[in-house]
């Protein structure tokens, strides 16, 4: 903080109590208090036949006032408040999260860190486990893939057994720590209308759907030129970059023509954020072991 | 303000010698905003209970959409509206002199009906700048300050020309708000346009979030506070046919009140990215904030002091003083919500709606429903409403509803904030989001038939208003001059 607006935090807060605590103590001294039938006292001023008693201000009002303001003196000597002075208890947020934080994880580290030994195949069976790893789930996870884990439209429903990135408990891992980034590119410039409409045939004729076939043959070509590196020649995906299976009936982002047809035009960037920096190592394992066990499910 | 001596005021006008129509126009357009706003909440309170009613006709009455429109539809087209009403009023009866500005007095009218309609059009179609309570897009917020300088020109012009030597205490919070919320308004609305309806706030970052509830709050503190202060600081009085109860006691509090509220707005940002000088700074001036709060609040209820048997027969009277009880309790709260260990346990949980409607329905919406009640028979040239029973019946709905309203959401925010800090022994949380969302639901349901209840007594006061233009005329001058409010009564 420069000096500048550090003398105008200061000087402001400080004028600023020291004219309210005045005002409050020069009123206190002009008010009639002594006076026998102090309510027969009015100000002389008249409004509309409205006028205005001379009454002291209240006693316990007055005495609050001054408290409060006892009050802010002392806090903002302890706390920071006063532009750049940290208090003399030298308090800052990031001090008490960062306590709050280790004491946390002092607290739990034994009952997460129990599992992080076993492996993820064994984990699946352990009930308590399980039911810690679902909470963590419940909070992490469930904003995007829904509490049940079944996602939404761009968010990989985690219950079946289609997966983009691979579904072994190792890759499942990988893809929480580090997280993914999808990048199927936009189409619209390369194919043109036309070239979209027909490719978007093609893709449909690949998981079985009804299809206009001349288009189809035509949008093969298109595909052959610049789907195949990604979705391969059969259309079945590649889990190494998360290129989504064509020919099954799993949809990320809408299996519609119209879905299949703004996927193409404007490509899709899907994120799923690493997870590394929030959740400890064994935090990650549990998540891993619960994320596996919802595809075991039937 | 200034020295205390005797002066001798110049004989009351007439009621021909102002200008009425501007208060009327004000007036209605409050009660007709104040039904619409209200009933776009209860509709968007209805869909947190049946997410069916989203569906209505997508994606124009999504909540999403709606829920800015109802926040702008009742703060600045209901309580606008009757700021502006009473200002225009209150600053003409106790200057004692004709509103100032000729033209600008219709330009601001016609002008804030533009910008709500405006607003009432954007929203729905999803155009926002995204800031809470300043959604409206960059022409719609030029718009705006265009009618509050027009404003501002009209009030302090007829300060300016008052007949009365002293400028009386309403005036003062009138006068704050308008000048504060100019300012904050420009500021925070501050912006670079792309398009006619899209444009990019000027700020950055923490910065843009500083600006923005540094505005945000004031908006609360100078629009939803100082303004209706101003409202409290006539119509209590004048209602009740008693002396402002200490004047040590107004100025005292309004300086506070003004100087310290501009502070607090970092209380909305606590354990955010803020820095923590600005978090701490931003909690300690909202603490400080309680008593000049409760100053506006002692100076309402004690000027009845003296005239409490009033309240049995008088409905309107009982809408001010419940407006202040209100007012008491939502300015003790928002202070203990200020705290940040409090804030931990209510921030992004319901208590902060229920807390949001405490001020809104039982200090805001109630205070300016007691001031409409009693100007509507002043500027209509009548003695009375159509229907005193009738108001009677408001008042308990309006009352029964907003306390079925804050209790159900104190129940929900701190179900939701005790759910959200619970943990497992393993230390994860005990409850995932939606499980917080679930406990609510019951919540919702009373919340939503509070704000019904709130909403079906406004529907009866547009019927008396209605009832009350309808019926027979009388004597204009009369009706301001009654003995038992224009003379002070002698303790």
């Amino acid at each position: 903080m420069s000096v500048f607006w550090n003398v105008w935090i200061i000087g402001l807060t400080t004028i600023n109590l020291i004219l309210i605590t005045w005002v409050l103590l020069a009123n206190r001294k002009v008010a009639v208090r002594d006076d026998e039938m102090p309510e027969n006292k009015t100000t002389g001023h008249v409004y509309d036949g409205i006028e205005e008693y001379d009454n002291p201000l209240p006693k316990w009002w007055f005495m609050m006032f001054v408290l409060t303001i006892i009050f802010a003196v002392f806090y903002l000597a302890l706390y920071p408040g006063l532009g750049s002075w940290k208090g003399l208890l030298g308090w800052t947020s990031v001090n008490q999260l960062e306590n709050e934080q280790s004491i946390a994880f002092e607290k739990h580290q034994e009952s997460y860190g129990a599992f992080l030994k076993t492996p993820i195949e064994e984990l699946i069976d352990e009930p308590r486990a399980m039911k810690m790893a679902q909470r963590v789930f419940a909070n992490n996870c469930a904003v995007c893939h829904g509490s049940d884990g079944s996602g939404y439209l761009g968010f990989p429903n985690l219950t079946d057994k289609d997966w983009l990135y691979g579904g072994s408990p190792e890759k499942i891992k990988e893809t929480i720590i580090h997280g993914r980034q999808a990048a199927m590119p936009a189409w619209q410039a390369v194919m043109g209308e036309t070239g979209i409409a027909n490719t978007t045939e093609y893709v449909l004729s690949l998981s079985g759907q009804e299809h206009d076939v001349a288009k189809a043959e035509a949008g093969q070509k298109l595909y052959a030129q610049n789907c195949i590196a990604c979705h391969g020649a059969d259309g079945k995906g590649l889990q190494a970059v998360g290129a989504p299976n064509l020919t099954d009936d799993v949809w990320l982002y809408g299996g519609e023509a119209a879905n299949i047809r703004q996927s193409l035009r404007l490509g899709r960037n899907g994120q799923m954020p690493a997870q590394a920096e929030r959740l400890r190592e064994d935090k990650i394992h549990l998540l891993t072991a619960y994320v596996y066990s919802l595809s075991l499910e039937d | 303000m200034g020295s205390h001596s005797s002066t001798s005021e110049p004989q009351l006008l007439g009621d021909q010698s102002y200008n009425y129509d501007v208060v009327r126009q004000f007036s209605i357009m409050t009660v007709v905003w104040g039904i619409v706003g209200m009933g776009i909440g209860v509709l968007i309170a209805c869909q947190l209970v049946w997410p069916v009613l989203n569906d209505i006709f997508q994606p124009y009455t999504h909540f999403g959409r709606l829920r800015p429109l109802h926040t702008n539809a009742v703060i600045f087209a209901f309580g606008g509206c009757a700021l502006m009403a009473t200002s225009f009023y209150v600053v003409q009866r106790t200057c004692q002199t004709r509103l100032f500005g000729g033209p600008l007095v219709p330009f601001v009218f016609w002008g804030w009906q533009t910008v709500i309609v405006l607003a009432a059009i954007t929203l729905p179609l999803g155009l926002t700048t995204t800031k809470e309570y300043a959604e409206l897009e960059w022409p719609i917020d030029i718009l705006i300050t265009l009618v509050w300088v027009a404003y501002g020109i009209v009030f302090f012009g007829t300060v300016v020309k008052r007949k009365t030597s002293h400028i009386y205490v309403a005036n003062w919070f009138f006068g704050g708000f308008i000048i504060t919320v100019g300012i904050l308004h420009v500021v925070n609305s501050a912006a670079i346009p792309v398009s006619l309806t899209k444009s990019y706030s000027a700020y950055a970052g923490a910065a843009d979030a500083m600006v923005q509830w540094w505005y945000g709050h004031n908006a609360v503190g100078f629009f939803l506070t100082a303004g209706f202060l101003g409202i409290m600081y006539y119509f209590v009085p004048k209602q009740a046919g008693r002396p402002v109860y200490s004047y040590q006691l107004s100025i005292v509090h309004f300086w506070a009140l003004i100087s310290l509220y501009i502070w607090a707005g970092p209380h909305h940002l606590h354990y955010s990215a803020l820095p923590d000088w600005a978090q701490s700074l931003g909690m300690v001036m909202s603490l400080i904030l309680l008593a000049p709060s409760w100053g506006g609040m002692i100076n309402g209820i004690m000027t009845l002091s003296g005239a409490w048997h009033k309240l049995r027969t008088d409905p309107t009277l009982r809408f001010l003083v419940v407006s202040l009880s209100f007012y008491g309790m939502s300015t003790f709260e928002g202070p203990m919500m200020a705290i940040k260990t409090v804030n931990a346990l209510s921030h992004n949980t319901d208590w902060t709606i229920g807390h949001v409607h405490s001020g809104a329905l039982g200090w805001v919406a109630m205070i300016s429903i007691g001031a409409i009640y009693h100007l509507v028979p002043v500027l209509y040239g009548r003695s009375k409403m159509w229907s005193v029973p009738l108001i009677n019946t408001h008042f308990w709905l309006a009352t029964g509803g907003t306390v079925l309203y804050i209790a159900s959401m104190w129940v929900n925010g701190i179900t939701q904030g005790l759910m959200r800090l619970a943990f497992n022994q393993d230390g994860s949380l005990t409850y995932s989001f939606i499980d917080s969302i679930e406990a609510s639901y019951g919540g919702y349901i009373v919340r939503a038939f509070g704000g019904g209840l709130f909403f079906l007594g406004m529907l009866l006061m547009a019927y008396n208003i209605y009832r009350t233009t309808l019926s027979a005329s009388e004597e204009h001058t009369i009706l301001e001059e009654k003995p038992d409010t224009a003379a002070p009564a002698v303790a």
